[in-house]
Parts: C-alpha cells; structure tokens; sequence
C-alpha cells in the first residue's frame, strides 16, 4: 500500500495519507459531552466535519468523566468523520488499554493519540485512584510492537488481527526544561511515534525555536508534526491562560489585543462585547496558524476549541485552508 | 523513616468511647523521631483523653506507656502483662505496629492512634518530605538518585511530562517536579545522556500491586 506520492502506507488511514501525500493536515477536537446524550456528538459532528480532516476525541480531558472516546469515536465513523482516539495512562491499566485497542480497531478507528493524562486533581473525582502503570512513551511503545511485532506488551503473539493505528502523541514546547523538549520527541519518536500534536501555540517565535532545535536533532523526516491552536473567547480566558495554565505561554500583546478589542463598547452590552471578542479571538487563532504554517517541519495544524466548536469552520476559513482536500475510499 | 500524622482526638476519642481502661502505647522508633507517636505524644495523647472525658463524666483510667518497637516481637512480648490489665490499646506506632499488637493480642482491641503517611524524611526543622514508595525495584541508580515513583504525581518512568513549569509540578505549585530534579542532577553527574534512554514499561509485581509481599532469609532463620 502506498499514497499519492509513493510514501508506504502503514495504516492507511485519512490522516496518514494525506500526511504522506504531503497536504498541510487539519485536525480539530472534539470534547464529548458529561452525560450520555448523542446528539451533543451529532451537532458538534456537524461543525467540524468539512473544516477538519480528522478529529480527536478527548479521553475524559482533564479528569472530568465524560461519554468514553472509543463510543465517541464510532460515531464519528457513522458520521463519515475520521476519529483520532486519545487514550490516557491514568484511568486504565495495559490490561485495559490493549483490550480497547482490540476493540476499537474492530470499530474501525485507525488513529491513536497516546497521552500520559491530566492528574485527577484536575477533574471532578480528586479522590480517584490513579493508574499510571504506563507513560506515553510506554504507551507508545506498546501500540508500536501490537501493530508492528503483533506481540502483547507481555510479548505473547497476537494470533489473528493485530490492531493497527497509525500512532500520535502530543508535545509541549512551552513545559520545563525547555532544553529537554526536543529531546523528549526524539524518544517518542524512538518509541515509534509517527504524528504529534502540539499544546497551544501562541508564542510563535519560541516554538520557532523549538522546531529549529527538532530539526537540528533530525527529527522533522521522522515525525509529522501538528502545531496546535486554539481562539481564545474573552479577555477573561486570555489572562487565565497566561497565568493560571500550567505549560501555556501568552504574550502580552494578545491580552492587548483581547483588552482593545471591546474598547468604546459599554459595559452594558453584553451580547457585544462578546462577539468582538470572539472576534478578535478567531483572527488571532487564523493569524498564529498562518505564522506556523511558514515554519519549516510544520505538517499541518490541531485546532483546538472544545466547547467552542462552532468557531473551528471561521478560523479555519480565514486562515485561507478550505475546501479541505478529498481522498478517494 | 515511616512518617505518620497524630489522628485528631475527637476521632480517637470516639473509637475508645465505650472502654474503660485504655493504654495509649507509644512506639520509640520513627513515630517518635517524627513526633507523632513516640513517648511524648504518647503521653500528651493520654493526658489529652483524661481531660476530654473527664469533661464528659466518663471514665479517666487512661495510662500511657512507650516500648522501642510495636514492630519486633522482642519488644512487644514483655507489656504482656500491662495489655491485659486494660480494655483497648490506642497504639501510636505505624500500621505495622499497629498489626503487630494486634496480632499478638488476639483478644484485646488495638486502635490507630496515627496515620501512618509515608517513607520520608525531615527536609527541615518541622517539613517531612516523602522520598520512597518501596515498589521493590530500585531504579535511583538511573535517575540521579531522585526517585520518580514516590515524587512524580503519575510515577512516571520518562517524564518530565508537559506540566512541569519552573522546575515545579502542576499537581502542586510547591512540589518540585520530580524529573527536573532528575534532569537537574544528571547534568551536575554529567549524565544527562540517560535522559535520552527509554525506560521500559515498569514492572509492578514486585510493588504492592503483586500481592503481599515477603522475604525470606535462610541465614538468618533459627
């Protein structure tokens, strides 16, 4: 099997080819709801379904219980929508995990976003009892050696069909040691990690450093990477952003900018108010994409909006990144 | 050492209501070097339940007494006589002490005066820090001598994960971030390089997760 420009194909999912078949990829994400009610996935579904190639279904994100991704998942399928499955190390166990995995690829998902997960204190059970018997590395490893060696992670054979996803991670250049952050991709890519997705992104001239560095250690032929985005919704959110998110780094100017975009608008006005935010919110989002697109290594984009999903088709628009491409079945 | 946390007297108060005579059994080892449970928070402990039923009416025979360990035979066997005199036992020891008399008290009812919170050690003068979680596999040769287990929130095996900000954990502002401790120390051992070694997904059956766990010593059997 291989893609549009002769790139072997090792899963053949949507992502993966048009990843190899070199387009600037598009990925958005969905949160599932806090209840079990499937029409929330249906009209979130139908914002996200011409704006993005593929989705990621969070997997009970910040710790707070929510519908499971495989479910969600399938019902993207039935959607006609390409799920990226998230899966976490803090709720399950490598029982758990390799058990969904067998059956998610039966239900037909072929991309995996492994995570090392929001501690619990984060979420809406402090007093859970965490996992963590893997890491994302680990994690990675395992989903690596079921597709690739068709072993368990006990390394028993997996008689029959072993379950095959083309496999994803995540980055944080903005985390501490900022030294380290190239050299913790090095290791998942080592692990055997083929597409990563980026924390936001807003201060562009570090992650420019950032993938300057990827590059210098080799690693942007090794590894497809997705710089994430997101629009922020208010004033409010940009400065929780900047000082109450561990890991996010907000430069000053967007706060201006989220400050001076209400300026002559009363108090009062609400409904105003808002809108020139959100405004102001998608421009910025569509200006950062089109500053990451320009830098070298840069494969595609990972929208991030949960809970604001209905902003995905405008940033995505006036980012000048549709119609999004189409793949023959 | 084993740290552990005087439990609030109320609590204590209210598991030994329906007792007579109780013996607070201090332990001389750990809990008191942590003073939560040695001979001085044994006595404050018993002093502080005199006073609390005497306000109620109830009975004051309330005594205290210390042994070195409540987890050695050795130390445990000769208060024999001094645990029958009484009707409950508040022992201060750790879980393990706690265990041990009640083991070998089968008929007389031994209650936690302490949480037995975790392996650690004092930092400093009044802050006691865990350090280890005795998963039965050391690794402290591979990381530095930091131990990622026992301080980083999600054990993990390659970290730092994408929470760590300023050298701290985002569980907790005030705790350093395990692996930037590792980092740290690796680059003043010059090797760092063992940073970029993968390490394999941990074995935990030789932690609590295989079952209760036992040595045996054919040298120092009797």
């Amino acid at each position: 099997m291989s893609g549009d420009n002769g790139k072997e194909l090792v899963v053949g999912s949507k992502l993966e080819r048009l990843l190899k078949a070199g387009h600037f990829v598009v990925t958005g994400e969905l949160g599932p709801p806090q209840n079990a009610d499937r029409s929330v996935i249906e009209k979130k579904a139908g914002y996200l379904r011409d704006a993005v190639d593929a989705v990621n279904i969070t997997d009970n994100q910040t710790a707070v219980v929510r519908m499971c991704s495989m479910a969600v998942a399938k019902m993207l399928i039935d959607l006609g929508i390409e799920p990226i499955m998230q899966m976490t190390c803090r709720d399950r166990n490598r029982i758990a995990i390799q058990s969904d995995l067998l059956g998610a690829y039966a239900l037909g998902v072929r991309n995996l976003l492994c995570l090392t997960g929001d501690h619990q204190s984060f979420g809406n059970h402090p007093q859970a009892k965490n996992v963590h018997d893997l890491d994302s590395i680990t994690l990675i490893q395992m989903v690596r050696q079921m597709r690739d060696a068709k072993k368990f992670q006990c390394g028993e054979e997996i008689k029959g069909q072993e379950p095959r996803f083309f496999i994803g991670g995540a980055i944080n250049p903005f985390a501490d040691p900022f030294d380290f952050r190239p050299f913790r991709l090095a290791k998942k890519v080592k692990a055997g990690v083929e597409f990563v997705q980026s924390q936001l992104i807003f201060n562009v001239p570090k992650f420019r450093e950032y993938m300057k560095r990827c590059g210098d250690l080799g690693l942007l032929d090794k590894v497809y990477i997705l710089a994430g985005v997101g629009p922020i919704k208010s004033l409010a959110a940009a400065r929780y952003m900047a000082t109450s998110v561990p890991g996010m780094d907000v430069p000053q100017e967007y706060i201006d900018r989220m400050a001076n975009a209400v300026k002559g608008i009363p108090q009062e006005d609400k409904k105003a108010r808002r809108e020139a935010w959100e405004r102001e919110g998608i421009k910025i989002c569509a200006e950062i994409i089109q500053q990451v697109k320009e830098i070298p290594g840069v494969a595609g984009v990972h929208i991030m909006a949960i809970e604001w999903e209905s902003a995905v088709p405008e940033i995505v628009k006036e980012a000048g990144l549709l119609p999004r491409p189409k793949l023959e079945a | 050492m084993i740290i552990a946390q005087r439990k609030p007297l109320e609590e204590i108060k209210e598991m030994v209501a329906s007792y007579e005579k109780v013996l607070v059994l201090g332990c001389g080892t750990c809990v008191a070097v942590c003073f939560a449970g040695g001979e001085k928070e044994a006595k404050l402990l018993a002093s502080e339940l005199r006073m609390a039923r005497q306000m109620e009416g109830k009975s004051t025979q309330i005594i205290d007494h210390t042994i070195q360990r409540q987890c050695e035979w050795e130390f445990i066997d000769p208060i024999k006589e001094l645990v029958a005199s009484v009707d409950a036992v508040v022992s201060t020891a750790c879980g393990i002490g706690v265990q041990g008399m009640a083991e070998r008290f089968e008929d007389k009812p031994i209650f936690p005066g302490v949480n037995t919170t975790f392996l650690g050690m004092p930092v400093q003068p009044g802050e006691f820090v865990e350090r280890c979680q005795a998963c039965g596999d050391c690794i402290l040769d591979l990381t530095g001598g930091v131990c990622p287990v026992a301080r980083c929130a999600k054990s993990l095996m390659n970290g730092p994960c994408g929470g760590s900000q300023n050298g701290k954990c985002e569980v907790n502002p005030e705790t350093p971030c395990a692996w930037q401790l590792i980092y740290d120390r690796l680059a003043k051992l010059g090797q760092l390089e063992r940073m970029m070694e993968i390490m394999p997904a941990k074995n935990w059956s030789t932690s609590r997760d295989g079952g209760l766990r036992k040595i045996i010593r054919e040298d120092l059997k009797l």
